[in-house]
């Protein structure tokens, strides 16, 4: 199988896990959504940095857009890359993200480390919060 | 760059995750590395699928790496070692994000925790 395939595989494979598995069904809410929104920001920039710099080189064959070029950076956008890293990376961190969140709330509801729960921010006084 | 051996230019991403990340639990309190068994155990099965996924992508030639840009350790599978922490770091700055936006909006995900008013039982 190609990195695509597999990409595009693992997308599906985790979302089962979420949502019948675990059952826990992380992707139904808003607080992932808006956490992904973040996390993806800044995974451009660090998958930038590994294939921009040429740390991670990727073969043609595997991925949508041509292999990575032996000196200099790839294409940053266009080529099937997204931020000089192959669109795949998106689906791959995805996938990576969500498992990792599911299996972090699966956790917290069979009850290991339940609490301390998070907040509130350094920015607000702690008495607001009934705890 | 930085007068740093270039060998350590993946682990310096890695850095820069932490960096962009690790000040959410003191300044969000999200609490958790205080939720530290929890973490644990996400860490010690999400690296699985992920190392698999890796040993056979890089078996496969999907991908490899510049050997002047990471550690030159490697595990089974001739998977860097710079890759295990990348599938460590990456979940805990989800994991921190994730806690981040709890704990400014108090969203809900269904962990048992929320609010702490409405506890979520063995569905």
């Amino acid at each position: 199988m190609t990195y695509t395939q597999i990409a595009l595989l693992s997308i599906p494979i985790v979302v089962v896990v979420d949502l019948f598995a675990l059952r826990t069904r992380v992707i139904t809410r808003k607080a992932f959504w808006v956490s992904y929104a973040i996390i993806v920001f800044f995974q451009l920039i660090t998958n930038g940095m590994f294939t921009g710099f040429g740390i991670v080189q990727y073969d043609g064959a595997a991925i949508i857009g041509s292999t990575s070029p032996t000196t200099g950076a790839p294409t940053m956008f266009g080529d099937g890359r997204i931020a000089f890293a192959p669109a795949e990376d998106l689906m791959f961190g995805f996938s990576l993200i969500l498992l990792s969140l599911a299996l972090w709330v699966f956790f917290g509801r069979l009850g290991v480390s339940r609490t301390p729960v998070a907040g509130p921010p350094m920015w607000r006084t702690r008495s607001r919060r009934r705890d | 760059m930085l007068g740093l051996p270039s060998n350590l230019a993946y682990v310096g991403v890695l850095v820069f995750v932490l960096v962009g990340s690790l000040w959410l639990e003191v300044v969000l309190r999200t609490r958790v590395f205080a939720r530290l068994p929890r973490l644990l155990l996400v860490l010690a099965l999400v690296i699985w699928p992920f190392l698999l996924w890796d040993a056979y992508a890089i078996a496969q030639g999907h991908w490899w790496f510049d050997t002047e840009r990471i550690l030159g350790v490697y595990l089974p599978g001739e998977i860097p070692l710079d890759e295990l922490l990348f599938f460590l770091v990456i979940p805990i700055a989800s994991i921190l994000t994730l806690e981040a936006v709890r704990s400014v909006k108090g969203w809900p995900v269904g962990d048992g925790s929320d609010a702490l008013e409405e506890p979520v039982g063995q569905q």
